[in-house]
């Protein structure tokens, strides 16, 4: 079944295509890991034994797919032609879906979109706004490919860059191209793209190699994982299209271990490209030859660095190595090399058959396409965005994101993953770019947005990426490693309410030290979790430290409970929820948390009926002494005034 | 050879092709701390004391010398107040490991450097990486290297090659600016290969 030639590809493609009526229902299921992780598995069975059922399957197109981005509300279903976007759904809903929608055309109301603020329900995908307001370029085709259906990719127009490529252009055209589109690096840096590529091609040596850094190890990020997960071939295409250009015959997908179903698509994809003739010698009759290879990661965050990546993939211990030489120069096993991550090589097809200047008409100056975000945290519409570059933060928050839920206030969001940066309310018109994010104090990295409301302590959030760097520091130098110690060490003190006059100082002592004098990026960009919450939230430190308050309320140590008298119906709730035992009444007595034995866990805040709010957390002032035992029994009249 | 001339604290300083910064300010006499520098290895680049500023255009990039190469035309600060500045820094947070070490202590007394600054540390190591680097260049036996990462990466002999090497050879042991690695070496030999044994495997 060799593909031998670019005429055959075109052919199979021309069949593909003619065969597919457009006009046949097709039912598509988001099975990426969010919907997986909400029951996906179970709907496409659901479906699978419906069309069996009721012998659905030649009139009837049915396709599993990676993620669609919406995780928030899966598993999403998706009823073409009309693209009926149904959410959440369950197999029990499935019978109905094929009853109702595909075989009667109605629309199942109970499973539309309703949007949050105005009660309106979306039919289609593209009425959601969630969906509207994004720029799905590279990310769309998840949604129209089953992963490991070559004959998919074929039917958008797969492997045409590749083709055009490898019959028209020369590996200096394709060089420039790239570099006119000004791809830059979505992995962390932002580096042009094409500049690699052309260090790479330029280096002496006849050995070269490509390499995909699918080794994405940001708190909540999974792009790459996604993209890996649901086109594996459009990445395997941008890889080949790179190893031509530089000169390539080997390429290397260094990817973890913790993502099976990426590397189950991938290896599947390769072994298909394979036996086609898409990988291999002599690809589509033009003469290259490219292979393939794939290492899995051990789950090393530093690893994701280039320089610590090759050297793991070499099989040494993943530390990073001084810079320059650069891997463009002497990479893998001292071989000129290019490595970029899977956003960046999958956005390589679109350059090629859209060309440079569509595709740098999209963005800002300096940044141009799109770029792909996990937006998570405390945001009403959780999922993988992919907008242009220049958009706002407001608009990624607020008209996609859904803003925050619970009607709780914003106060900042988190980017760049843990080395990144807080960006406050004041600065939500930010135009979201790889020069204007690191400017704010932050960082574009690979794409992570955490969102988070105003009871998130910011002193906290510090801690919290400290801590995470800490714990993947590769520990080969003094500043990151011991840095990095003494930096957490003191941030968690500051959170329990141990911080003295002088800590700040020694922070940002450290974060200079990390910053100027550390051996790879992971550690120059170390202090960045403090040192950008620093800036916006200065007062935040100062308040923990100096009134020993957390004015988020939010740090555990800082904050106490009490129950107001007035507000408790001594409804006995929190006193038997309470693991400390910490909480003395009865029926019809006022509860009283005793200070002493309270552990501060909130559960009593939790728990405490919403139409009662009678526990009130306290932090930086005294809390109000305990009422006299004769005045605690509660006499429902009076307190309802 | 092409000769390399470069400036050096305001010094004209010539450098042959292949040396490093810090080789070409040692040749000319220039002084730059380091700890984990050792002639015989190659260079590693993780104590970091080592850092230097480089003037290009009219920013100043720090660098650290013993792993960059000596280029034509470079004009190099090896001392100014950031530099000592993070050295300083630098030396207390290795001083909260080891704060008994004399050469830490020289060191500390050359940048002002206050031992207790930071909380004192359980482990002494430094983590400069001298031994098992001299191990595994030198003497090409491994029978030391790090273990884990991190904040937790510490230096452990392999009992199986320690006690087939080690009692003979012990070249590592002054190398060692802590002395941590002789207590590292007792407590393998205590463990694994109680003195008298290994000679008689």
């Amino acid at each position: 079944m060799k593909v031998m030639t670019r005429i055959k590809l075109e052919e199979l493609r021309q069949r593909i295509v003619s065969e597919r009526n457009p006009d046949t229902p097709c039912i598509t299921v988001c099975a990426g890991t969010g919907c997986l992780a909400s029951g996906a598995r179970d709907v496409v069975a659901a479906f699978d034994h419906e069309i069996e059922a009721q012998g659905l399957e030649v009139e009837l197109g049915f396709r599993s797919t990676g993620c669609h981005g919406f995780c928030e509300k899966g598993p999403i279903v998706i009823i073409d032609p009309e693209e009926i976007c149904y959410l959440q759904v369950t197999p029990e809903d499935v019978p109905e879906v094929i009853a109702k929608t595909v075989k009667e055309k109605e629309v199942i109301e109970r499973l539309l979109y309703v949007d949050q603020n105005t009660g309106e329900k979306a039919v289609h995908e593209s009425d959601i706004p969630f969906y509207k307001h994004q720029e799905r370029m590279v990310f769309g085709a998840n949604r129209r490919i089953d992963p490991k259906s070559f004959e998919d990719y074929l039917a958008i127009g797969g492997y045409q860059a590749l083709t055009k490529v490898l019959f028209e252009m020369t590996p200096d055209e394709v060089v420039s191209e790239v570099k006119d589109a000004n791809l830059r690096g979505r992995g962390g840096g932002g580096f042009p793209a094409g500049v690699k590529w052309e260090i790479a091609r330029n280096a002496p040596g006849e050995t070269k190699y490509v390499v995909v850094n699918c080794d994405e190890g940001d708190p909540g990020a999974y792009m790459d994982r996604s993209l890996m997960e649901g086109n594996p071939y459009g990445v395997l295409e941008g890889l080949t299209i790179g190893a031509y250009a530089i000169g390539a015959h080997e390429g290397y997908v260094y990817i973890r271990q913790e993502y099976p179903l990426a590397l189950e698509n991938l290896m599947a994809a390769i072994e298909d490209a394979e036996k086609r003739g898409l990988l291999g010698t002599d690809i589509l009759g033009s003469g290259f030859d490219f292979r393939v290879r794939v290492h899995r990661g051990a789950g090393a965050f530093v690893c994701g660095e280039e320089t610590a990546l090759l050297i793991s993939l070499e099989g040494e211990v993943g530390e990073p190595k001084p810079r320059p030489p650069y891997p463009a120069v002497k990479g893998l096993w001292g071989k000129p090399t290019t490595i970029n991550n899977v956003e960046t090589w999958a956005n390589v097809p679109l350059i090629i058959n859209g060309g440079a200047a569509a595709y740098a008409a999209i963005g800002t100056e300096g940044s141009k396409g799109t770029k792909i975000f996990s937006l998570v945290g405390k945001i009403a519409n959780t999922g993988l965005v992919e907008v242009p570059m220049g958009i706002s933060l407001r608009d990624v928050i607020y008209k996609i994101g859904g803003g925050i839920p619970d009607g709780k206030k914003f106060k900042a969001v988190q980017t760049g993953g843990p080395s990144g940066g807080c960006i406050p309310e004041e600065r939500l018109d930010l135009k979201v770019d790889f020069d204007e994010l690191t400017k704010a104090g932050s960082m574009m990295g690979s794409g992570g947005m955490i969102v988070m409301d105003e009871e998130t302590c910011m002193v906290d959030v510090a801690r919290y990426f400290i801590d995470f760097l800490t714990d993947e520091s590769c520990g080969k130098c003094v500043p990151c490693r011991e840095g990095l110690r003494q930096m957490h060490r003191i941030l968690t003190k500051i959170t329990e309410g141990r911080g003295e006059e002088g800590d700040i100082e020694i922070l940002e002592e450290l974060a200079e030290t990390a910053r100027e004098a550390s051996l790879c990026a992971l550690g120059k960009t170390a202090p960045n979790p403090f040192l950008s919450t620093f800036r916006y939230f200065r007062e935040e430190y100062e308040a923990h430290i100096k009134e020993k308050k957390c004015p988020a309320l939010s740090c555990r140590r800082l904050v106490s409970y009490y129950i107001e008298p007035e507000k408790c119906k001594a409804c006995l709730i929190c006193l038997k929820e309470c693991p400390a035992g910490a909480i003395d009444g009865a029926k019809k007595t006022v509860h009283i948390i005793d200070q002493e034995k309270c552990d501060s866990c909130g559960i009593c805040f939790e728990v405490c009926p919403s139409r009662f709010e009678a526990v009130k957390r306290i932090s930086g002032e005294p809390v109000p002494p305990p009422i006299p035992q004769e005045q605690r029994a509660v006499i429902r009249k009076s307190t309802q005034q | 050879m092409t000769d390399i001339r470069m400036k050096i604290d305001g010094k004209e300083v010539r450098a042959a092709e292949g040396m490093t910064v810090l080789e070409a300010a040692r040749s000319a006499g220039v002084s730059i701390p380091t700890l984990c520098h050792h002639e015989q290895l190659a260079p590693f680049g993780g104590c970091r004391l080592c850092i230097v500023e480089v003037e290009a255009d009219d920013r100043k990039n720090i660098i650290a010398s013993c792993v960059s190469q000596a280029e034509d035309g470079l004009v190099i600060n090896t001392k100014s107040d950031k530099i000592d500045r993070i050295r300083k820094n630098i030396l207390e947070l290795l001083l909260a490991h080891a704060p008994d070490s004399p050469q830490l202590r020289e060191l500390a007394e050359d940048y002002g450097a206050d031992k207790s600054k930071f909380e004192q540390e359980a482990s002494f190591c430094i983590h400069c990486g001298l031994c098992v680097r001299y191990c595994a260049e030198v003497k090409q036996e491994n029978a030391v290297g790090f273990i884990d990462r991190g904040i937790r990466k510490e230096i452990s002999f392999l009992p199986e090659i320690a006690s087939k090497v080690c009692n003979d050879c012990k070249e590592c042991f002054p190398l060692c600016p802590t002395s941590y690695l002789q207590a590292a070496f007792v407590l393998v030999e205590s463990l694994a290969f109680p003195r008298g044994k290994a000679t008689r495997a």
